[in-house]
């Protein structure tokens, strides 16, 4: 029988959650890293039982960890726990924590060491931490991490080294990347399926950029967008999305869900049209794809950008069965009343079963599970810590 | 042997308890005993100087025989009672967030 497995951030530590396939029953492991900030948590699609993890500190910076055994035991990538005195020889150890910028020529173009403050002054990129890990979907030892200050890096050795793909900052609007309240932050990296060289990302608040050759060249995708605290609510860059979301099916489908705005776009982000119809309030910070319904997707309305909580006190999961502009609600089992949680950008996903898994995580430590596609939903956990993201893996 | 006290996060993360040794060559000085626990604890590095800058993380500070040495220079030579391993170098984290 399959199983599955939800990865879950936390501010004070990383929680693993297993069910059979019926998902009635949950085995709850953690908290991993207790009282460190986990961004994310994801496995690798070529190896299950291969798990990155982001654990980050105000006080000790960014580790990167990595488990080898479904998330029973850690280690950080070529640095076994316990070594002492021996360091000295072999390759250099200690360098999975090391997020260095490159500003060589050779790899963007030109030398790129600023970007416009909050004050529109430029600022230099200041490495803060590792918002989202994505594990490539062929090769359990390449491995993708979108950062703060926003710039991509890659590993190809398990998480051991990580080297800037630099072209993204050096395209040419770097200067004009400015952060958003939470930091400017690379934090969506979509894979396509279809096309190992095309790849999405997003930051706050700079906007989505597509690459089609393997990150060498990036451009922006924003054209539709509407933002009306830009100067020119069109322009090309400066756009806070919150995140992208594909089907597996349909590479050049992407939905997103803007700081204000449920956008979709049909051309590989190309162009981009609203879709938020009637729902409730736009602004929000998740979006997902049912796994096996490409037109079916997921949205968690939150009442403003001043005011992260569900609208009227209501949790509520919206989905649309069109693609986007009609909206139902799904409430049961949800709170319907005095809620006042938000659902952060990476806290949402699905797994593959039939009918498919949606779970979600919040701000006040719940993770939701809907075992039927949003119908029904029940909390797997209530009192974790505030959630930062959950991610699932289906299990054979 | 040059006695270290991590903060407790830090120990976790080594797989250590509150006070390690290490042995330390030359200078007893603060960059050449964090250059020391780095090299015997590479699990620790980039966590209380910056990976690439090797600053000072802003929330750490560094403590001598009762006195603060954080903004002293790195190459500073350290109290004779350090270097004798009679009083213990002290990593020290913040008291701040939640």
């Amino acid at each position: 029988m399959s199983k599955v497995r939800v990865l879950v951030g936390t501010r004070k530590g990383a929680f693993v959650l297993t069910s059979d396939g019926k998902r009635e029953r949950w085995d709850v492991s953690g908290p991993h890293f207790a009282g460190w900030e986990i961004y994310h948590v994801k496995g690798s699609p070529a190896d299950p039982n291969r798990i990155y993890a982001s654990q980050t500190s105000g006080w000790f910076g960014q580790i990167i960890q990595r488990s080898d055994d479904g998330g029973k035991t850690w280690i950080q990538p070529g640095t076994p726990p316990g070594e002492q005195k021996a360091a000295q020889q072999g390759p250099p150890k200690g360098e999975s924590n090391k997020f260095v910028y490159n500003s060589s020529p050779e790899n963007g173009g030109r030398p790129l060491t600023t970007h416009q403050w909050y004050d529109g002054t430029q600022h230099p990129w200041e490495f803060k931490r590792v918002w989202h890990l994505e594990p490539s979907l062929a090769d359990p030892d390449t491995v993708y991490a979108g950062v703060e200050d926003a710039a991509l890096f890659r590993s190809t050795n398990g998480g051991q080294n990580w080297e800037e793909i630099a072209g993204l900052r050096g395209h040419g609007t770097g200067p004009r990347w400015q952060p958003g309240a939470g930091g400017m932050c690379l934090h969506t990296i979509v894979l396509d399926p279809s096309n190992a060289k095309r790849m999405f990302i997003a930051i706050s608040a700079a906007g989505s950029f597509r690459t089609d050759d393997g990150g060498k060249t990036w451009r922006p995708i924003n054209r539709g967008l509407k933002s009306q605290y830009l100067p020119d609510p069109a322009a090309e860059i400066g756009h806070c999305v919150h995140r992208i979301a594909a089907h597996k099916s349909r590479p050049n489908v992407l939905f997103m869900q803007k700081h204000w705005d449920v956008m979709r776009s049909d051309d590989g982000g190309d162009s981009w049209r609203e879709v938020s119809g009637n729902l409730p309030s736009d602004f929000g910070f998740v979006v997902d794809v049912h796994a096996h319904e490409p037109e079916t997707i997921y949205v968690v309305p939150i009442k403003s950008d001043s005011e992260h909580f569900p609208p009227e006190g209501k949790l509520r999961v919206y989905r649309s069965r069109t693609g986007g502009n009609e909206w139902e609600a799904l409430t049961k089992g949800l709170p319907q009343s005095d809620c006042y949680v938000n659902v952060l950008r990476d806290a949402m996903a699905i797994d593959s079963l039939d009918a498919c898994g949606v779970y979600f995580g919040t701000t006040g430590g719940q993770v939701y599970a809907s075992r039927d596609a949003g119908n029904n939903w029940a909390p797997i956990v209530r009192d974790l810590p505030a959630v930062y993201s959950v991610e699932v893996q289906t299990l054979p | 042997m040059i006695r270290v006290v991590l903060p407790p996060h830090l120990r976790t993360l080594a797989h250590v308890g509150m006070e390690v040794s290490i042995e330390v060559q030359g200078a007893i000085t603060q960059r050449s005993i964090l250059d020391a626990l780095e090299s015997c604890y590479p699990m620790l590095r980039g966590t209380i100087r910056d990976h690439d800058t090797q600053q000072r993380r802003p929330f750490l500070r560094f403590f001598a025989c009762g006195e603060d040495w954080s903004l002293e220079s790195p190459d500073h030579p350290l109290p004779q009672a350090i270097a004798q391993g009679s009083e213990p170098f002290l990593v020290i984290g913040a008291i701040a967030g939640g």
